[in-house]
Formats: structure tokens, C-alpha cells, sequence
């Protein structure tokens, strides 16, 4: 094992880089980070929909959100790899295809934590803002949302593992990450799969394990500080 | 090209579409029966007194929850068996092995998912209700059966049935080591029919159906067994 490691740690942190393109479990960490920092703004655009009043807002969406919620995530992938190139004129990369299926994925998925994140302030908060004279859009911005996106944090961080863990599935259509450069490896060295593919689960374990202990004391950091509970000066001194 | 379903849905490739389906649907069902059973004695190890059984249930549920279910699947097809002796490889590989690794990745996995709800379900009954029902003159098994489970199973069934619908999409990820579920025929009848459009559209129908249909259980479950206040 010790030997396997010796002679590939290099191709399976970085893939062919600096000869080829970048891969291994650095294209892993960038395709995870990225595909989240993207779905952000989707899931909040989304979520806010499917929190208005508006109907013809809330449904559409709601829709979308349903069918990607009950729609497996490599399926997603699939009509990615076939209709982007289709819709774009021209080749689309792997990693471009796995970042736009992510990005719609994870949107969907971030989309019911948002709704439910300004759905968990309480109304009287909102009632508040309004009554002092703001918009409903400048209640949102101002009051609602900057609360219900720390609330959201814990879950931020829990969606990023979940986000890792799905770009594995860049295996299927060959992008380079992590996984398919474990897979590579074992095609090499062929006599030893269990060592190649323990040494890729202990390498997801340590980054996600991490990860979502990292979340938890996060959340312990937080709680106590969410909106609703108001600090009495009585509770302040105990 | 006119896009026309009927194309991959009958014949040669509809059988090979109905094949896929029946095997997901079956992987989903076996998995189910084998995972429950194991994520319930993985609760009872969280929550038991003695440390070693506590710390074993916990490496169980984040050992595997942090690990991608691809990998999983890598693992146990193209890493598990060099470990296994001569005479149980070369049943495995006689017996369908694909089949058989893609259970074993998935009941492992979803059992990880499901222990935790299991255990949290048990968690939410309040410690005074088993200690009134024994105060009442139950014995522990009475009380365990009349007043803490019944309880308990409103809470629990709601997540193991959102557990459920991960597991049936989950199914699709096995067609990396080749087993001939639903995602895995339709990659075959795509490539045979080159009907990209219709192949893909008939395959996410069959998926989103059936989870609307294990969507629906759930919130048919939670009308009529609401979680009574505690």
C-alpha cells in the first residue's frame, strides 16, 4: 500500500497536471466549490419564488423543483451530456457539463432551504418591517433574508459534502476527478482494486468527515443567536 | 427526426426498458427489506449504554455516510471480492455478482441514512412516558409496545419513506459496475437507437412516477398518522 502510494500520490491529488489537464482530487474540490458557489444565486432566486405570494412565481418553480427533486441526479447529468452541445452549437466539456447539472441539482435542493429558511422567521418579524414603512422588498433584503441566511448556514455546509460527494459521479461521463483517476490508477496497477479503492473512500472520509464535523460546531456556534429567541436582560445575567 | 416515444418503448428496446425498470424496482424493494432491519440494530448500538457498541454504531453511520455511493459501488464490485477466499469469488461471480454488489453497496449506504432516523425517532419519545406507563403498573415490554413504539413509529416512518425515494434514485448510480437496472438500459437503448430525446424523456417519467408515487405514501402517511404532541 505504502508503494501504491509512493508512486501515485502525485497523479491522484492533481491528475496529468502540470503535462495535461488538471484533475485528481484537486478538479474534485474545485467542481464541488464551484458548482455550489453557482447554485447559490439559483437556489436564492428559486427559493424566493417559491416563497412569494406570487402564484405565478411560487408554481412554476415549485414545478421545477419537484421534477428535479424526484428526478435521479445522473439523469440529470445524461440530459446535460446530450442536449448542451445541442443548445450551445458547439463541444461541451465534461467539466462544463457536470458544473450545469450540479448548478440545477444543487439549486433545486438549496431552493427548499431558502424557502424554509425565511419560512423559519417569524412572521411578526416581517409584519414589523412593514409597519415601520418598508417594502416587501425592502423587509426581504433588509430584515428577513439577512437572518434567514445565517440560519442557513449549517445546512450550507452540509450541502457542500452532499455536493462532493455527487461529483464522483463525473466518473460515468469521464471527467477526470478523483474517483476516475482512483479508477485509472487500478487499471495500472491492476493487482491490488481494494488497496486503490480504500485509499479513494479514506480520502472522501477525511474531506467530508471533516467537512460536516466543521458544520456541526458551526451550528453550536449559532444556535442561541437565531432570530425569535430575544436575550432578556434577565436571561443575560443568568 | 420527430420526437416519438413509442419508438423506444416498444419491441426489442421496450423490453429492454421494462427489464431496467422491474430490476430498479426490485433493487429498491430488497435493499429496503435488508436495510431496515440493519439501521434499527445500528440505532440500538448508538443509543446503547455500553461505549464500545456506541462508538461502533457511530464509525458505521460516518464511515459510510461521508464516502460517495459511487465509490461504494467501486469498492464492493471491483475491490471486495480479491478479498474474499477462491471457493465464495467464484460463487459471486457465478451468481450475477453485479446484482449482488449493487445490494450490498446500497443496504450498507442507505442503512447509514436510515439508522440515524431510527434513532432519532426513538430519541423524540420523552423518557417520563415509559417511566408513567411502568408507574401505571405496565410491565417494560407492555409499556415498550403500548405507549413508547407507537409513538415512535409516527415519527420515524415519515423520514424512512424520504429515505426511500434517495434510495430509489440512488439505484441509478449502480450502472457503473454494470448492473442492468433502469439507467443502465437506457444507456443500452440510446446507443442502439440513437432516440437520445425520447430514451431520456421515458426514463425520467418512469423515475419522477415512482417518486411521486413514494412522495404521496408519505404525506398520505403523515394525514393520517399525524405526530401527536408529546
Amino acid at each position: 500500500m505504502i508503494e501504491l502510494i509512493d508512486n501515485y500520490w502525485l497523479y491522484f491529488l492533481v491528475g496529468q497536471y502540470p503535462a495535461g489537464p488538471l484533475g485528481g482530487l484537486a478538479l474534485t474540490l474545485i467542481l464541488g466549490v464551484a458548482a455550489l458557489a453557482l447554485a447559490l444565486p439559483l437556489g436564492l432566486v428559486l427559493g424566493l419564488a417559491r416563497a412569494s405570494n406570487l402564484r405565478m412565481f411560487r408554481w412554476p418553480v415549485g414545478a421545477l423543483v419537484f421534477i428535479v427533486r424526484g428526478t435521479p441526479l445522473l439523469m440529470v447529468i445524461f440530459w446535460a451530456y446530450f442536449f448542451l452541445p445541442a443548445v450551445t452549437g458547439h463541444e461541451t466539456s465534461q467539466f462544463t457539463t457536470m458544473l450545469a447539472a450540479l448548478v440545477l441539482f444543487n439549486g433545486a435542493y438549496l431552493a427548499e432551504i431558502v424557502r424554509a429558511g425565511i419560512q423559519g422567521i417569524p412572521p411578526g418579524q416581517t409584519e414589523c418591517a412593514r409597519a415601520l414603512g418598508l417594502s416587501y422588498r425592502q423587509a426581504m433584503f433588509a430584515v428577513i433574508l439577512p437572518q434567514a441566511l445565517r440560519n442557513m448556514l449549517p445546512s450550507l455546509v452540509g450541502q457542500l459534502v452532499t455536493t462532493l460527494k455527487e461529483t464522483s459521479l463525473g466518473y460515468i461521463i469521464g471527467l477526470s476527478e478523483v474517483s476516475f483517476i482512483a479508477s485509472q490508477i487500478n487499471a495500472q496497477v491492476i493487482t491490488q482494486p481494494a488497496e486503490v479503492y480504500s485509499i479513494l473512500a479514506l480520502t472522501y472520509f477525511a474531506l467530508c468527515f471533516g467537512l460536516s464535523r466543521a458544520g456541526r460546531a458551526l451550528e453550536k456556534r449559532l444556535s442561541g443567536r437565531t432570530s425569535g429567541v430575544v436575550p432578556t436582560p434577565a436571561a443575560e445575567a443568568a | 427526426m420527430p420526437f416519438d416515444v413509442s419508438i423506444v418503448l416498444t419491441g426489442e428496446f421496450g423490453r429492454w426498458m421494462l427489464q431496467g425498470f422491474l430490476l430498479s424496482i426490485e433493487l429498491t424493494l430488497i435493499t429496503l427489506a435488508l436495510a431496515f432491519p440493519l439501521a434499527t440494530v445500528v440505532a440500538l448500538c448508538r443509543l446503547s449504554p455500553n461505549a464500545l457498541l456506541r462508538g461502533a454504531g457511530y464509525a458505521f453511520v460516518e464511515g459510510i455516510r461521508n464516502v460517495p455511493l459511487l465509490v461504494h459501488f467501486l469498492f464492493w464490485y471491483f475491490g471486495a471480492p480479491q478479498l474474499l477466499p477462491e471457493g465464495a469469488r467464484n460463487w459471486l461471480y457465478e451468481h450475477d455478482a453485479e446484482a449482488v454488489c449493487a445490494v450490498v453497496a446500497l443496504t450498507l449506504y442507505t442503512a447509514a441514512f436510515m439508522a440515524e432516523d431510527v434513532r432519532s425517532g426513538i430519541r423524540s419519545i420523552p423518557a417520563p412516558q415509559l417511566e408513567a406507563a411502568r408507574a401505571l403498573g405496565f410491565g417494560y415490554l407492555a409499556s415498550m409496545r403500548l405507549i413508547v413504539v407507537p409513538q415512535a413509529v409516527r415519527v420515524t416512518v415519515p423520514p424512512l419513506i424520504s429515505q426511500t425515494l434517495s434510495l430509489w434514485k440512488n439505484t441509478s448510480i449502480a450502472t457503473v459496475i454494470g448492473t442492468a437496472e433502469l439507467m443502465y438500459q437506457a444507456q443500452r437503448v440510446e446507443t442502439a437507437s440513437f432516440r437520445g430525446a425520447e430514451t431520456f424523456a421515458a426514463t425520467t417519467l418512469a423515475y419522477l412516477v415512482v417518486s411521486i408515487l413514494i412522495t404521496s405514501i408519505g404525506e398520505l402517511y403523515q394525514r393520517r398518522f399525524p405526530v401527536r404532541a408529546t
